[in-house]
């Protein structure tokens, strides 16, 4: 949980000055912050930096009620989460529209994944209403949500405790003025999730930065290593495993659609075991003595590499489920830590033969 | 190009006794899992769910149940070691 992070927990609370509020438009609750539509240098870099997990947990806005353009009590609310890349995107995709703005407090986490975890969920849509005070806002009961909201919220319920009917808007904020437009109606696609390759590809930098920092320093220290030539091992090289967390953690993720099976350990596995050929091959490690061991550890050791990480990618794609990563996961693991322990005995066979050798 | 996860896994019950053709869950669903057919909910695309439970949230019927869940092996492995339900951590991913 973000320090610092001032949330508004008493009634009718005035939110704070930011840099993206643009004025305060009077209600029957107090001021309400209007936000401009428009991106700064300083959210897009704000945004990035969250991709790459720089100061990730504080990339939020305060929850409550805000505008957009000038709403009077007839004008929609729309409902979003506290992560500042979220909130960008609504209010970049409000341009030239007029409507009132509620951020429930889902801890600086986007719509999807805090409805998951319960966060932006029917508890906190109902609180929020109440602290904003929406209903001395607005004359009508409706409210719109994200459809991906639908995950953590009932409808049902919120209209029970609050009187205010959830309407599920498109998946996709850019949709949003197209569906006001059509009478809050979404089309087929405006429901769908998407999964292309540029929603993958800006994924990618998670898996690099987030979890797997330890592999990271590993694989750094081993490169300073070799070039430096502070303490050399024989037989180690650190550039096949940077490629092979690459080809796990980035490359299997881009190239998804494309690679044979369904399973994201298996895909893993397979690139990695392209890329154990191309090591083999490209440092001739069999006509080196005893490279026989060496070939074997590099098979055994790179494709579990990148299973394991293409493996971690079933947290940020759109289409996997429970029951089914626990049942890849139940096949996957073991094979994965046999495999990479055969690989280590492997290793140190080869390592022990050569100097035994020489 | 549709992307597919493993096939027969997901825990999506309808109970068609329940259900009275209202379409929320047709609205929710992120997939396309389900279609209003003669007054009712069916399931068309089963091996398309992803677990994640807006349906059988917002039925207001109780019609439909699901193991809803986050599919992430990363969430599966912390929830392992902590001997637990598979939960985020603080790892700021999501």
């Amino acid at each position: 949980m973000a320090e610092g992070l001032r949330i508004p927990d008493n009634l009718f609370a005035r939110i704070p000055d930011a840099p993206w509020i643009i004025g305060r438009r009077k209600s029957p609750v107090g001021d309400i912050p209007r936000v401009g539509t428009e991106l700064v240098w300083s959210d897009i870099a704000g945004s990035w930096k969250a991709r790459w997990g720089i100061n990730r947990m504080n990339f939020t806005v305060v929850p409550g009620l805000y505008c957009v353009g000038e709403p009077d009590d007839s004008s929609p609310v729309l409902v979003t989460a506290n992560y500042k890349m979220t909130f960008d995107r609504v209010r970049k995709a409000l341009s030239g529209i007029n409507a009132w703005i509620l951020v429930l407090d889902t801890r600086g986490i986007n719509v999807w994944c805090a409805a998951g975890k319960g966060t932006f969920g029917t508890a906190e849509v109902i609180r929020r209403i109440a602290l904003a005070g929406l209903s001395q806002v607005v004359s009508h009961r409706t409210i719109i949500l994200p459809q991906l909201g639908a995950t953590g919220v009932a409808a049902h319920e919120v209209r029970k405790q609050t009187g205010f009917k959830v309407i599920y808007g498109p998946v996709r904020v850019e949709d949003i003025s197209a569906f006001m437009k059509s009478g809050l109606k979404a089309t087929r696609e405006m429901r769908q999730v998407q999964f292309g390759i540029y929603d993958r590809l800006v994924l990618t930098p998670v898996q690099l930065t987030g979890m797997f920092k330890p592999l990271w320093i590993i694989a750094i220290v081993l490169l300073f290593a070799q070039i430096t030539g502070l303490f050399k091992i024989t037989g180690l090289n650190a550039y096949p495993y940077i490629g092979a967390i690459l080809i796990g953690a980035v490359v299997t993720p881009v190239l998804l659609p494309w690679i044979p099976g369904r399973a994201f350990s298996w895909k893993g596995w397979l690139l990695g075991m392209l890329w154990a050929v191309v090591v083999i091959n490209g440092g001739r490690y069999l006509s080196q003595p005893h490279g026989i061991w060496i070939s074997l550890s590099t098979i055994l050791i790179l494709p579990a590499l990148s299973a394991f990480l293409a493996l971690q990618f079933t947290g940020a794609s759109t289409y996997t489920s429970l029951s089914g990563v626990e049942k890849e996961m139940k096949v996957a693991m073991p094979v994965i830590i046999a495999s990479t322990s055969l690989g280590l005995v492997t290793w140190l066979v080869g390592y022990l033969a050569l100097k035994g050798g020489i | 190009m549709q992307l597919r996860y493993l096939k027969n896994v997901s825990t999506l019950q309808m109970n068609d006794d329940k259900c009275t053709g209202c379409g929320i869950c047709t609205i929710v669903c992120p997939h396309e899992v389900l279609v209003i057919e003669d007054k009712k909910a069916n399931i068309i695309d089963r091996d398309a769910c992803m677990e994640c439970g807006a349906c059988a949230l917002n039925c207001p019927f109780e019609a439909i149940s699901v193991k809803a869940g986050v599919g992430c092996a990363a969430a599966i492995i912390l929830g392992k070691l902590k001997n637990g339900e598979p939960c985020c951590g603080d790892g700021g991913c999501c």
